[in-house]
């Protein structure tokens, strides 16, 4: 949870060196924050807690070694995208091993995760934490716990809709359903990217698809009639 | 040299310049590219935030179509591609439960998976494979005095660092170093462009991309080289949006095997050098050609 | 063969010991007596509370006077707890003590089982099996080897250093034997020490006098061992001296020769600085070295890699005449009861961490290159510059480079926090720059250390916590241009930030020397899996190894800091002097021997002697046991195809025996 007061300035490069500190007097803005009629309490009871929530993320294969997180940070210090989550990766980490898990499926943390791996590669105690946003994803989207009309979760389920129905997807489409689903007044900010899809020659309206089809459709299909498998006994320290 | 080779729908698609100059390129330098029969889509990011088994499922019928099709390496182009095909065999290795499940899946369909046919990137293919010697051999019109950053973004060097190193690769330096081009020192060559956050949430997706595109102008670049068709994308497409929110900055992005074609003597519009929102400037005029 | 069952002679006592209630809480002691005074050759069959205890010990006494004992069976804890004290109650009641056989009723079977009937009826069926045994008990006598009074020090820092003079101090002789052109080590190079920031040399340089002025002590410097050969309390060791091109006898350490040298300026990097300042091919190695005489080196010596040189050095000691360049290296060989490593520690290569920069951005240094920016004595004369002489304005500290990392090394080198925190003062002393910390965890324990902690927040330094994914030379604002910008989550404040200094240090991890393997094989000794020396007991014998007679001290047996490598050093010394005032160890004589007539020969033992201890005489085309080398871990007796190998206490009719008797309990 940040308490902090107004964003960073942060500016961009300014062309010709024009001092990008100064506001003209007519726009020098009250920048205090307003007085706090509502204060939040914030405070986290046992009960809050889904025993078990932790154990059951760190038995998907790959994900046992959070057990030996110690905090340390590296992982969101490396993230480029942890300056935008609610909770940085190194707090979803702590957060599952405390079995908030509401906290975390609600986050949307999860679906910042860009699978750039970095925080995987530079982790001290070589925790798969890309794998375990990936199990988290997959956990909110089966619970349904993820933000509403949230653009990345419709896509993902978009996009695997199109590929369980036609085995390929075709961008243009796929990005089409995704204006329509989550945020149609997009398309309009985005019609430069169309046109120069155009004009380019890389805009294909023409669906891609397999010729077996019907063959992958079954193949997915086995998987659902097989058993989850089973949480690992995860007892085993460092 | 043959090959088996998986484009992946976005090299039908959005990233079709990279087939359009791979092809050509690989086939200068005597490397047969086999596209594999009804290969269905790898998942990418997508598929595997959704369900496990399924994406495994999915990535796992197209390395039976490839160990079905000969005892060749797989190469993929598309970095995304690349992670998931390895990520999966990697998966299918350490998990026999997964194992079970995907050849209970692949029975349906008479596939089976024995797990030794290696994914491959071009890079890694053109570099220890056909070896920067001959390709430096091919070249009839060296880049010279072109700079370019080198941009491998994420996911071909992380998490699998197999043909390169993880922090600093340097196997496209290398390739570009014999086509005769300036290499520009770019240390964020492998910081995630934003991937598909660039469309969903473009606040901070784009912002990644603009961080790139700035620091390799900033470093003296012509052009940034890519590997993988979204970082082309999204360093290629977004350049009004940019503008708007933190600054212009104006740098074309085109892929290595575009660069390639190039000083191979192949013509422009073969390499599909059109089909970028932001154009390369022409090369600057040829020197006089390398004696024989 | 020994088989006195045959005449009768054999009278058992057989004692089982409750051990208040270990044992007798799940065995039936009473019961296990009874069963067992009813077995063949048993006379006495007693259960008692506790053993151990002096009248449990006199109970053996008292049934050897009285009953005519002559084998003693005790079912009761572990061997290596009592094993020694009923042999010796045996002993002193005028029986052998290896006619004594004790079982483990204890650890082998009260403390693992909860079953009480089946506890009890494994603890017949051991007993059984040890009062089979034990009637083919040979007597045997320990052997006294004697200690040789002189002792080896195997590296001249503060622990080897220190041990020396210790030793030295108690009347024995020392052999002092360093690497380097001076002793010193690490600590030589420090500027100030933690809690108490003294000056280090301070309070290393008189110690340094200490070793070369003190007669009991031969101090060769500029020297490796390369040979030790022999067993606890009779090392042979040969070291060789490398050729300084100087004659030690003469050289008085005036340095003129330094001066003279053709080469003017100096060129080649100055290993005591850390690579920080250049020195010529004829130096000295810091001011204060010991001994105080200068080295040649070779490989950069124009005179003695291509003969063409003028030679000034040698007009310069015209009068003393100590510069021979055909000086030679030089073998020699000494024997030593006792040897003592001291070998200390290497740091960590923070180029195997690309992501911090080092080696790729000038101004990031290691702990080590700031200590000598710091040291008055220094490359800059205690300035701290950047790379380019400008006074830093903000410093940035990393701790854990090479620590606490599963991708290098796991372990945590333990001094990292103090050492920069003392850097950070220090730094904040010389230039009043901004300092900031970014630290995983801050451990100071020690004497003074957790004051060290809060004077260093007194002193205005800047804690983050937050291990650093980054270090870039990438601006995203104004005030990141030109600078090196750190990039960590301050995990305590919940936000990532992106910090700007001038000069980041690499609190770089400690690590075994690089030859610590090579090493170890010479002594005979045996290296963890972190690659430290490895002590005998974690806890209870931190400074001897499982070679008698060659003990470890200081960072060479983990990373410690200067009190504990003292600390370390002194109990060495202490191990050491008790072998030597004692003047012999006593042998166990469970060792393995081998049968003459039926040795063929055939070498397979000579091997897989872990401890090195079989020779073969060539002579005689026969394996011979070292008994005093002999650990009697049974390898060779396995392995030997002749059956030529026996070991005492452990012989072919002693374990049939025990075998035997468990199987006709069962």
């Amino acid at each position: 949870m940040k308490h902090f007061p107004p964003p960073s300035v942060e500016t961009p490069p300014a062309a010709g060196g024009a001092d990008v500190h100064a506001k003209s007097p007519s726009v020098q803005a009250d920048l205090r924050p307003e007085a706090p009629t509502k204060v939040r309490r914030t405070i986290k009871y046992e009960s809050e807690r889904v025993k078990g929530f932790g154990r059951e993320v760190m038995a998907v294969p790959g994900c046992d070694q959070l057990v030996r997180c110690i905090q340390c940070g590296t992982c969101s210090g490396t993230c480029p995208l942890s300056v935008y989550m609610d909770h940085s990766p190194r707090q979803i980490m702590a957060l599952v091993r405390a079995d908030f898990k509401d906290e975390v499926l609600r986050s949307n943390s999860i679906w910042l995760c860009a699978s750039c791996y970095a925080c995987t590669v530079e982790c001290p105690r070589e925790i798969r934490i890309t794998d375990i946003m990936y199990a988290l994803k997959q956990r909110a989207i089966k619970e349904r716990m993820y933000p509403k009309r949230f653009p990345i979760p419709v896509l993902a389920r978009e996009f695997t809709n199109m590929v369980s129905k036609k085995g390929r997807i075709t961008e243009t489409l796929l990005v089409m359903r995704l204006f329509m689903k989550a945020n149609l007044l997009a398309v309009l900010s985005s019609w430069r990217q169309g046109i120069g899809l155009v004009r380019t020659g890389r805009f294909v309206l023409r669906q891609e698809r397999i010729e077996h089809s019907a063959e992958l459709a079954a193949m997915l299909a086995t998987t659902d009639t097989q058993a989850e498998p089973a949480p690992k006994n995860n007892q085993e320290a460092a | 040299m043959i090959y088996s080779y998986f484009p992946g729908c976005s090299l039908k698609g959005l990233g079709r310049a990279y087939e359009e100059s791979l092809l050509p390129v690989m086939r200068h330098l005597g490397v047969e590219l086999v596209e594999l029969e009804d290969w269905n889509c790898c998942g990418a990011t997508a598929y595997m935030s959704v369900d496990e088994r399924k994406a495994c499922v999915l990535a796992a019928r197209n390395l039976a179509i490839a160990e079905k099709a000969g005892p060749h390496d797989l190469v993929t182009p598309c970095s995304a591609c690349y992670l998931v095909l390895n990520k999966t065999k990697h998966q299918l290795q350490d998990s026999e439960q997964m194992r079970a499940t995907v050849q209970t899946a692949l029975d349906t369909a008479g596939l089976t998976y024995a797990g030794n046919t290696p994914v491959r990137h071009p890079l890694d293919v053109l570099v220890h494979d056909v070896g920067l010697d001959v390709v430096k051999e091919r070249v009839v019109r060296p880049l010279t005095g072109l700079k370019v950053a080198p941009y491998y973004g994420c996911q071909v060097v992380r998490p699998y660092a197999t043909f390169d190193d993880a922090w600093n690769p340097t196997t496209m330096d290398r390739l570009l170093a014999a086509l005769g081009a300036e290499v520009v020192d770019f240390p964020l060559k492998t910081k995630c462009c934003g991937a598909s956050l660039t469309g969903t949430l473009p606040e901070a997706g784009l912002r990644l991309s603009y961080i790139l595109l700035k620091e390799a102008k900033r470093r003296g670049a012509d052009v940034i080289a890519t590997i993988c068709p979204l970082c082309q994308f999204n360093l290629d497409a977004y350049h009004d949006k940019l503008a708007k929110r933190w600054g212009p900055v104006r740098i074309p992005t085109v892929y290595i095997t575009q660069l390639m074609g190039l000083a191979f003597g192949i013509p422009a519009e073969e390499l599909g050098l059109n089909r970028c929102f932001v154009p390369m400037e022409p090369l600057p005029a040829a020197p006089a050609p390398a004696p024989a | 063969m020994h088989d006195p069952s045959n005449n009768g002679d054999v009278r058992i006592g057989f004692y089982i010991c409750h051990c208040g209630h270990n044992i007798a809480g799940m065995v039936d002691c009473p019961a296990v007596a009874q069963y067992a005074a009813r077995l063949p050759g048993v006379v006495v069959s007693r259960d008692y509370k506790y053993m151990c205890s002096d009248p449990g010990q006199a109970l053996i006494g008292q049934d050897i006077r009285d009953h005519g004992i002559n084998r003693v069976v005790v079912a009761s804890c572990s061997p290596l707890l009592h094993e020694h004290t009923f042999r010796n109650a045996v002993e002193a009641a005028g029986l052998n003590p290896f006619f004594f056989q004790m079982v483990n009723i204890r650890e082998h079977d009260s403390w693992v089982h909860t079953d009480r009937a089946e506890a009890t009826e494994k603890a017949k069926a051991l007993a059984h099996a040890a009062i089979r045994r034990v009637r083919y008990h040979r007597a045997l006598q320990t052997t006294k080897v004697p200690i040789h009074p002189d002792v080896l020090v195997v590296g001249g820092g503060i622990a080897g250093i220190h041990a020396a003079l210790t030793l030295a101090n108690g009347g024995k002789n020392v052999y002092l034997v360093e690497r380097e052109p001076s002793i010193g080590g690490h600590m030589a190079k420090f500027d100030k020490t933690f809690p108490t920031l003294d000056c280090a040399a301070c309070i290393l340089t008189p110690k340094m006098s200490a070793v070369r002025a003190h007669e009991n002590i031969t101090l060769w410097t500029y020297s490796e061992v390369v040979k030790v050969e022999g067993y606890v309390g009779n090392y042979t060791v040969t070291v060789r001296r490398k050729p300084r091109y100087i004659n030690e006898e003469l050289c008085v350490g005036c340095q003129e020769c330094i001066k003279a040298c053709i080469y003017k300026e100096a060129k080649f990097p100055d290993e005591f600085n850390v690579g920080l300042s250049k020195r010529k091919p004829i130096y000295i190695p810091f001011p204060q070295a010991v001994p105080q005489v200068v080295v040649i080196d070779p490989e950069r010596c124009l005179q003695i890699k291509t003969g063409k040189c003028k030679r000034t050095c040698i007009e310069a000691c015209a009068d003393r005449q100590a510069i021979d360049l055909t000086q030679k290296e030089q073998v020699v060989q000494v024997k030593v009861g006792n040897i003592i490593l001291a070998t200390g520690f290497k740091l960590f290569d923070a180029k195997r961490i690309p992501q911090y920069g080092y080696g790729r951005y000038p101004n990031v240094v290691t702990s080590l290159e700031l200590e000598r920016l710091v040291t008055s004595s220094g490359p800059t004369g205690g300035e701290v510059e950047l790379r380019d002489g400008r006074t830093p304005k903000s410093v940035g500290f990393i701790l854990c480079v090479g620590s606490r990392d599963f991708k290098t090394n796991r372990w945590c080198s333990r001094t990292c926090c103090m050492h920069s925190m003392k850097l950070a003062q220090l730094v904040r002393e010389h230039t009043g720059a901004d300092v900031t910390i970014f630290y995983l965890d801050i451990r100071a324990p020690g004497k003074g250390c957790e004051e060290f902690y809060d004077k260093s927040l007194k002193d205005g330094i800047q804690f983050v916590r937050g291990r650093v994914a980054e270090v870039t030379d990438w601006a995203l604002t104004p005030e990141e241009e030109g600078k090196l910008v750190i990039r960590a989550e301050d995990t305590l404040a919940g936000v990532v930030r992106r910090i700007p200094v001038d000069m980041i240090v690499l609190a770089v991890g400690m690590e075994a020397q690089a030859d610590a393997q090579q090493v170890r094989r010479l002594f005979n000794m045996s290296c963890g899996t972190e690659g430290w020396f490895l002590e005998k007991h974690p806890k209870l014998a931190p400074v001897s190894t499982f070679t008698d007679g060659v003990f470890i001290a200081g960072c060479c047996q983990g990373p410690k800091d200067i009190p504990d490598s003292i600390a370390q050093a002194g109990a060495a010394a202490a191990e050491a002097m008790a072998l030597i005032d004692r003047g012999y160890i006593e042998q166990e004589p469970n060792t393995a021997y081998i049968s003459e007539e039926d040795c063929s020969g055939c070498k397979s033992c000579v091997p897989l002697c872990p401890y090195k201890a079989i020779g073969f005489d060539e002579a005689k085309q026969k394996a011979v046991v070292n008994a005093a080398l002999c650990k009697g871990c049974g390898t060779c007796v396995a392995a030997c195809p002749s059956g030529s190998i026996h070991q005492h206490l452990f012989e072919d009719d002693e374990i049939f025996s025990e075998i035997e008797g468990v199987l006709a309990h069962a």
